[in-house]
């Protein structure tokens, strides 16, 4: 259960938290019963690159696909690639590689092999998925042995961004802004990775707007960060994207070359890249799975509504999101301690008190989530191009920062909006966020607020609004709800967008190994 | 030289304000007084602060003042400097090639809509490409539009089809033929590697070759369109930022009138 001992210095009534955790329940634990039932193309690739499937042919195409179309297109998907695989290596005695390898070749069908007995084809399968979760397991441990030798920094962790598109020009930028104090380094993915069915292969050097997630990167910049580490002597997490149609795959990868944090949330890619709902919450039931038991903390995209709802009115859809999303995450295993639930500074400037108002929600998301190292996401609606005046908004967001104890600041760049951050502009960034991280360090715990004050009023109210909606989210359920378009006033169907094409319901003899060896629900 | 908050650098320059030689201002006309931040692959160090104040002077800049000079990451020395700048610009020759439209209200436009057109007009607008932005896109046609300018939704006479982002060009196109658009809008953000260019020509290939470029009014607006580089792709006009909602709605109405004339 999440929550603990409720302290408020908002004044917010426990009884209510309760409730509004409870609807929050209710509505995830509809759509887990609901995604159960069904199994997608990613989620299919992402067993067969846990089993050691890497590599692409000659055209290009990712062995995991080869593997997953061969399937799909002999109508076998139903009962899942695993099983396919083992009944494989049983009777030929390859490696998953070496079988996906004379698929690729035309030279194996998985379907025209018998079938061996069920039980043993499920030890196989079984057996195969624990040299996965071996190297998980030794990377994690791995994590643990850096984080007590070279400490782990205070929070707010300050994450900047690279985004050259060469994987090892990032390389070039992220050490330098490592040493200029960030703690977490995003590479950006290409614009509309989110969107390919398919992860690209091997070190990338051409990208739009950012870099391609491949595993080769991965690796490239874990390298880099692990051995900048050691020179500024704190850890430095990696973070990329575990979301778009192959959110379960990247997952995988992420697990498997120790990233730390990953983006993840279904409801960003059905709302902002349309993507198809239930291909997404499939994908992303398996994806926190993996995430969970691979240590990583999951960064949620609540801070996109603000982008296009305005931040005043609809703050309540944050919370009622991140309310969802932190149930979503339990169902799946993920603990409180790796929740990066998010929010953004973007209310309106010219707002009167705008800043009290930020701060209580700010604040209401401290306190209904005490343990998560909440993902805070700087001002970009209102930024202008007058970089003077964009130190000062990425000043007072800093504030609410370090004030309502974040526990991920995305910095904002005083060029947002202008163009990919120069080294510096991080710099700058990184500078002022520090002085003021360290100059009102404890002012969190000195400063009470008002009784009965703007601060209390407006995070009670945002609350109450966020019950209301859940109320009518648990009556339609959630899917229903985003055909209605309860979040950032966007309109999603359910048999609409990208990637239902897909999705399958699991077969009589489904089977998905990882599912027994990473699940560790927590509720 | 001076220097400090009390110079007592000699003035000796001509301080009236003549617009066939303008200059930066800094507290005096004709000063010259530039701010200028940049970084170069250099360690820090004296010869670091020469390298940019002869960098400067090469800018145009004399008398160049180093004013912070900070070691980034190794090898790279970030600079704050001010100089004063030697080039002049004759701001009467100046012609930019602009978006023609006489500024109307919403309710000016609405009453202008159905004064001359009697129906409403429909509009089409997308991030069209593998673009992912919308903001731009949202502040000129969702409802509430941006910082107190209502998007094109809140008109009376336009009908606005919203497609969102990513929306390739092809389906952009079926859109408009679907609806019978009277305009489209097309958002680009994303312009490394002028991908918005490549984009952008493809788009009006499209309506050419679908026969129905000259049937509807074809805009593009982004932080970096400017009308000149929309005109130059065969777009009737291109707004930058800081247009809001209502300057592309009047050059809807108005354009649509200039083309297909009045009905009254």
């Amino acid at each position: 259960m999440a929550g603990g001992i409720f302290e408020s210095k908002l004044g917010i009534d426990p009884t209510k938290v309760e409730r509004a955790r409870q609807l929050a329940r209710d509505i995830a634990i509809d759509v887990v019963n609901f995604v159960s039932k069904y199994s997608t193309v990613s989620v299919e690739r992402t067993i067969c690159r846990f089993y050691g499937i890497d590599n692409i042919t000659e055209d290009g195409i990712p062995l995991p696909n080869v593997v997953v179309d061969h399937l799909k297109d002999r109508g076998a998907l139903t009962d899942g690639a695993a099983i396919y695989i083992a009944n494989a290596v049983l009777h030929t005695g390859m490696t998953p590689q070496e079988i996906a390898e004379q698929i690729a070749a035309g030279k194996l069908d998985l379907t025209k092999l018998p079938m061996k007995d069920m039980e043993e084809i499920r030890s196989t399968a079984l057996d195969l998925a624990k040299k996965a979760v071996a190297i998980i397991d030794e990377k994690k441990e791995e994590r643990k042995r850096m984080l007590e030798e070279l400490g782990d920094p205070p929070q707010p962790y300050i994450y900047v961004i690279v985004a050259t598109g060469n994987i090892y020009e990032d390389v070039v930028q992220a050490q330098a802004a490592v040493r200029q104090g960030a703690d977490i380094i995003a590479v950006i993915r290409s614009t509309a990775q989110s969107l390919l069915d398919y992860v690209p292969y091997g070190a990338t050097t051409e990208g739009f707007g950012g870099t391609y997630a491949t595993q080769e990167n991965f690796r490239i910049m874990r390298k880099a960060l692990d051995e900048v580490a050691r020179e500024v002597k704190r850890y430095i997490r990696q973070t990329n994207y575990s979301s778009g149609l192959c959110m379960p795959e990247i997952a995988a990868l992420g697990a498997l070359e120790r990233l730390d944090v990953m983006l993840n949330d279904a409801l960003y890619g059905i709302l902002f890249r349309d993507i198809n709902m239930i291909r997404t919450m499939v994908d992303q039931y398996f994806s926190r799975i993996i995430l969970g038991y691979a240590g990583i903390i999951i960064n949620t995209g609540e801070d996109n509504y603000l982008t296009t709802a305005d931040a005043y009115e609809q703050g309540y859809t944050v919370i009622s999101s991140q309310l969802i999303n932190e149930q979503l995450a339990l169902l799946a295993g993920i603990p409180e301690e790796q929740m990066g639930l998010g929010h953004a500074f973007e209310m309106d400037p010219s707002l009167e008190n705008g800043f009290l108002y930020e701060l209580a929600q700010a604040q209401l998301s401290r306190e209904l989530f005490p343990k998560a190292p909440l993902k805070y996401m700087p001002p970009t609606r209102f930024m202008t191009g007058n970089i003077f005046r964009g130190l000062v908004q990425d000043a007072m967001f800093n504030v609410v920062g370090i004030w309502t104890k974040q526990g991920i600041q995305l910095l904002g760049m005083m060029t947002e909006a202008i163009h990919t951050p120069f080294l510096s502009d991080r710099f700058v960034a990184i500078d002022t966020a520090k002085y003021i991280f360290n100059n009102m360090k404890s002012i969190g715990d000195e400063v009470i607020f008002k009784p009965g004050g703007i601060i209390q009023r407006r995070a009670q109210e945002v609350l109450d609004q966020a019950i209301s909606l859940l109320e009518k989210m648990r009556e339609d359920g959630l899917f229903k709800s985003l055909e209605k378009g309860v979040f950032a006033n966007t309109k999603r169907q359910m048999k609409g967008g990208k990637g239902l094409e897909g999705v399958f319901e699991k077969g009589k003899y489904y089977y998905n190994p990882f599912i027994e060896l990473m699940h560790r629900p927590r509720i | 030289m001076g220097g400090g908050l009390y110079s007592l650098e000699r003035k000796d320059f001509d301080k009236t304000l003549n617009l066939k030689a303008i200059k930066p201002y800094g507290d005096t006309m004709n000063d010259g007084k530039v701010q200028v931040s940049f970084t170069l692959p250099v360690p820090n160090g004296d010869e670091a602060v020469e390298a940019a104040k002869q960098l400067m002077k090469k800018m145009g800049l004399d008398n160049p003042m180093i004013v912070y000079h900070h070691e980034l990451t190794p090898g790279f020395t970030f600079f704050i400097g001010y100089g004063d700048c030697v080039h002049t610009v004759d701001y009467t020759a100046i012609k930019v090639p602009k978006v023609q439209v006489h500024k109307m209200t919403m309710e000016e436009i609405d009453d202008f809509i159905e004064k001359n057109i009697g129906r409403k007009l429909v509009v089409v607008g997308a991030t069209t490409g593998t673009d992912a932005h919308t903001v731009g896109l949202d502040a000129i046609l969702n409802m509430k539009g941006f910082a107190g300018h209502y998007g094109l939704e809140r008109y009376r006479m336009f009908e606005v089809y919203n497609m969102g982002s990513q929306v390739p060009n092809e389906e952009f196109v079926a859109k408009a033929i679907e609806v019978k658009a009277d305009a489209l809008l097309v958002s680009q953000t994303v312009t490394q590697k002028n991908i918005h260019i490549k984009n952008l020509t493809h788009l009006m290939e499209l309506l050419e070759a679908e026969g129905i470029r000259d049937k509807v009014i074809v805009i593009v607006g982004g932080p970096r369109i400017t009308h000149e580089l929309a005109k130059e792709l065969g777009y009737d006009a291109g707004f930058g930022p800081g247009t809001f909602a209502e300057d592309v709605a009047a050059f809807i109405a108005q354009e649509w009138v200039r083309r297909f004339g009045s009905k009254k």
